[in-house]
């Protein structure tokens, strides 16, 4: 039995008086795919935050590999890392946010080498030919040297899934990747998504694409109010939800 | 005379002077300084505004200290502070020797600059949508990989148009210079003024050139501003931004 991907300890996080989260545990299997859901507020955008630290946690530990996130341990006391630390142990975890934001100043190329060169130190070469094969893998050979205001939405969000990927990370957290895009183009993101979770890769995934998770969840998660509610597989949570409140949020969404 | 206004303009003492050696050593002079001035105060600018982003207030406070200092006293005073100040503070042989009068002007003028500087490149920072922060460092970039190769390039297209206003600004201020005694061009006019009693024709030689050098950097600058718009639309590719990209430390892919 290997350790889990991640275990996330009684996370807690507060933004000036407001508790965002309340206490969130959870483990993430190597290869588990586990979709997020929740309203608006419900903490699962910063819970996604927490994880590669781009958002302190103000209680609670989260590990990733192993390894905890931001912080070092010592004699039962946290102490933050420092920035070095924290940006090394960000460059195993990918990640691709809600609001479209690539590097506008640097082509579909550029986006997908930038940080393997300047941070991995790898070779250009060597940096853009993995960069124009994840970009094949997307689908977007032939858009290498476009610019990212030349690129749909849709296309833009696979360019950040495989600017992602170029640093060969351990672990995917997605946040709503297609909630920004026009609806013709959610499917073809969603489509590079489902590949990914096909080969293995381990995904947290904040969505309400009720489709995708149903397809390619091994696990759903209910967050409200900074806590998590209910989990299981989604054929479960979708037939028979056991909490009112997942009941109320469900039957809102699909 | 006839007439009631006796005009004495004396046209071929301005023709004299317009491309008298000295006056043209000292239009020189006041392009250098401007220049130089300028180089420091864009990359002592840029240190400032990052200074002043951080959250530390160690590194902010120190930078906000400057900033105020410099935009709050006169510059006049400012010359006089670091010439002749610094010359009496300090005796030894070895700083009064090399602290000339014609460096004193562009480390204050740099100085001085750096103060506006720092807020313009601060108002081209945060111009940078906060996703392109968390974009480089959900990538594993340090702080200042991201400032360096993500935020300062966007920064860049915000901050090179009043970048521009600033330095034709300088091209003109460099002429308060004449307090502490170099020739710039305004002064090396009042000098010839004063000896051939033309003040007239002498500060129409002066005011003539002032306005050849910004006139020229004003079309260098609406040049360069057209490129900006033109990159911004949809052809990144101009050769303008190639030199973004350069200035951003990156060979063209």
């Amino acid at each position: 039995m290997s350790e889990p991907m991640v275990r996330s300890l009684d996370v807690h996080k507060r933004f000036g008086r407001l508790e965002v989260l309340r206490g969130v545990s959870m483990d993430v299997a190597r290869g588990e795919v586990v979709v997020l859901i929740g309203a608006s507020g419900s903490g699962k955008t910063t819970f996604l935050r927490c994880i590669n630290h781009l958002e302190r946690v103000d209680g609670g530990r989260i590990y990733v590999d192993g390894e905890l996130v931001g912080y070092r341990e010592r004699d039962g006391r946290l102490a933050e890392d420092g920035e070095r630390e924290v940006a090394r142990k960000r460059a195993a975890i990918g990640m691709v946010f809600q609001r479209l934001n690539l590097f506008p100043h640097l082509s579909a190329l550029g986006n997908v080498i930038e940080a393997p060169i300047r941070v991995r130190k790898t070779p250009r070469k060597q940096a853009e030919k993995a960069g124009r094969e994840l970009l094949a893998k997307v689908g977007l050979a032939d858009k290498l040297r476009a610019y990212p205001s030349q690129l749909s939405g849709g296309q833009q969000q696979r360019v950040a899934i495989a600017r992602a990927l170029a640093m060969q990370p351990k672990l995917m957290l997605f946040d709503e990747p297609t909630s920004a895009l026009d609806p013709e183009l959610v499917g073809e993101v969603l489509d590079v998504m489902k590949s990914l979770a096909r080969e293995g890769m381990t995904m947290i995934v904040v969505s309400h694409e009720m489709g995708f998770a149903r397809e390619v969840a091994d696990r759903m998660v209910f967050m409200d109010e900074g806590v998590i509610v209910e989990e299981g597989p989604p054929e479960e949570m979708f037939l028979r939800p056991l909490q009112p409140r997942t009941q109320a949020f469900l039957s809102k969404i699909l | 005379m006839d007439g009631l206004l006796a005009i004495r303009f004396d046209f071929d003492t301005v023709g004299d002077f317009l491309f008298d050696p000295i006056i043209l050593r000292a239009m020189r002079e006041t392009l250098y300084i401007a220049l130089l001035a300028m180089v420091l105060g864009i990359g002592l600018g840029i240190v400032l505004a990052v200074m002043r982003e951080s959250r530390n207030p160690i590194i902010s406070g120190p930078a906000g200290i400057y900033v105020w200092f410099w935009r709050a006293t006169p510059v006049i005073l400012q010359l006089l502070l670091v010439y002749f100040g610094l010359r009496q503070l300090i005796e030894e042989d070895i700083f009064r020797d090399n602290w000339t009068r014609w460096r004193a002007a562009v480390i204050t003028f740099g100085l001085n600059e750096a103060a506006y500087m720092a807020e313009i490149v601060r108002g081209g920072i945060q111009s940078v949508e906060s996703g392109q922060m968390d974009a480089a460092k959900s990538l594993g970039m340090t702080n200042f990989q991201a400032l360096r190769r993500i935020i300062l390039p966007q920064a860049f297209r915000v901050i090179i148009p009043p970048t521009g206003n600033e330095f034709i600004a300088m091209l003109k201020n460099t002429s308060v210079a004449f307090a502490i005694g170099v020739v710039e061009l305004l002064n090396a006019a009042k000098i010839q003024a004063a000896r051939n009693f033309k003040p007239m024709e002498l500060y129409t030689v002066a005011a003539f050139w002032y306005l050849v050098l910004v006139s020229v950097f004003s079309l260098l600058q609406a040049e360069l501003e057209r490129a900006l718009t033109i990159s911004e639309r949809e052809r990144p590719e101009t050769l303008f931004s190639r030199v973004l990209t350069i200035i951003g430390g990156r060979r063209g892919i």
